[in-house]
């Protein structure tokens, strides 16, 4: 593992055509620390994170994510699961991608520990939208990250999930390091150690 | 290389667990090409020569793969899965081979009702022609799953892979009706088996770049 901050950004630009969506930004994520990304709708706080993850390519400037793929964990908009196949199979899946060691073990402590179990044989296509996010945080989390990309990881989660979710970011808050945008700062506030605001 | 394999399994048995499933893909593409076959059996006049009906074969085989590849790529576009496949530690070519795999075997299976149904409506098919269809499928199949690709990160994908398959078709047609008609037919085969490697390594090389934003 090298030296230096985890994630480090020198004069980021990211355009789509026409559209500046980012420009001139600069940061760095320390290892094990936690940057909350807040702003409006369209602020680009979504291609920043997609860029963090490695799903998009800068456009301008550098940046430099020191982590393999295979340690990075990303929840985004969509839920990323197929919905003919069924909760299980879809982690089995990413497990199976992922080299995820003791597979069958981990997604059935992740499914137990996201309140899945009893659904674990039903399609993904059947799941409400809270399913289907508890799905995607399972998936994000199957391999266990060194590096957690999360885009709006309360969207669609009742009171129960959004417990759900604070605590197992408090349990993971101390081993790995995190990039969340969300819209209710003050839910993850606590944790976060820098935080990005866009305008 | 191990590995690479594996991956290519896993997500190749992914998407035919997702066409078992869903049942959308297969099926359009056999009630396409034996309607094809149907409509051309009787809009080819009686004494049209072989080399027309041969024709209107690859026509047939030309757009069922069309249909197919079309499909390629929904349950990734539409949930924006995609994603979640780049996302994975695996090389991404994996992602083009195994998608490849599945829609080869789908237009393979398509074909083993259009070929019986050709012969039964024209004429009885050799083995150059069984051969140069195999070899059309994993040029066309390779090339247009790229393009599919392609296609899937589009905002004009009904247009555009049309637009851009059935160009690079095109040589297939030419190798294909080639290998059907004459008596030697080494030489057209042996032109669809540069096709293949030719498009295979370009599209294999190419994958990443297109699916990356």
């Amino acid at each position: 593992m090298t030296g230096g901050p985890l994630i480090e950004a020198r004069g980021l630009g990211k355009r789509y055509g026409d559209k500046r969506v980012l420009d001139s930004l600069d940061f760095e994520v320390d290892r094990g620390s936690f940057m909350l990304v807040t702003g409006p709708n369209g602020s680009g706080k979504t291609t920043l994170l997609r860029l963090c993850a490695g799903l998009a390519v800068p456009t301008a400037g550098e940046l430099e994510v020191r982590a393999p793929r295979e340690t990075i964990g990303f929840a985004g908009h969509e839920p990323l699961v197929y919905r003919e196949l069924t909760a299980i199979e879809n982690l089995d899946l990413y497990g199976r991608l992922y080299r995820v060691p003791e597979r069958r073990e981990r997604i059935g402590m992740l499914l137990e520990r996201f309140g899945l179990w009893q659904a674990r044989s039903q399609r993904a296509g059947s799941f409400s939208r809270g399913m289907q996010q508890r799905l995607s945080l399972c998936r994000a989390l199957l391999h266990e990250p060194d590096l957690l990309v999360l885009d709006e990881p309360y969207s669609g989660l009742d009171d129960a999930g959004a417990e759900l979710l604070d605590r197992e970011l408090a349990d993971l808050r101390a081993g790995a390091t995190f990039v969340v945008s969300t819209h209710d700062p003050d839910r993850v506030l606590p944790l976060a150690s820098t935080r990005l605001a866009f305008a | 290389m191990r590995r690479y394999a594996a991956d290519v399994a896993v997500l190749a048995r992914k998407d035919l667990t997702l066409e078992l499933r869903a049942r959308d893909t297969l099926p359009a593409m056999l009630l396409f090409v034996v309607s094809t076959l149907v409509v051309f059996h009787f809009a080819l006049p009686k004494d049209s020569s072989d080399l027309a009906a041969k024709g209107l074969l690859w026509v047939a085989i030309v757009f069922t793969a069309l249909v197919g590849l079309t499909r390629a790529f929904v349950a990734e576009r539409e949930q924006g899965l995609i994603d979640g496949l780049l996302l994975a530690p695996c090389d991404r070519s994996a992602i083009w081979l195994a998608k490849s795999a599945s829609v080869l075997a789908f237009l393979g299976l398509a074909e083993l009702v259009a070929l019986p149904a050709y012969a039964a409506f024209f004429s009885g098919i050799g083995w150059s022609t069984i051969l140069a269809v195999l070899l059309a499928d994993i040029g066309m199949v390779t090339v247009g799953t790229l393009l599919a690709a392609v296609a899937a990160v589009s905002r004009t994908r009904e247009l555009i892979l049309p637009l851009l398959f059935l160009p690079l078709a095109i040589p297939v047609v030419i190798g294909g009706v080639g290998a059907s008609v004459v008596d030697d037919s080494g030489r057209y085969l042996g032109f669809l088996c540069l096709y293949d490697a030719v498009f295979a390594i370009i599209s294999w090389a190419s994958f990443e770049y297109v699916v990356t934003e």
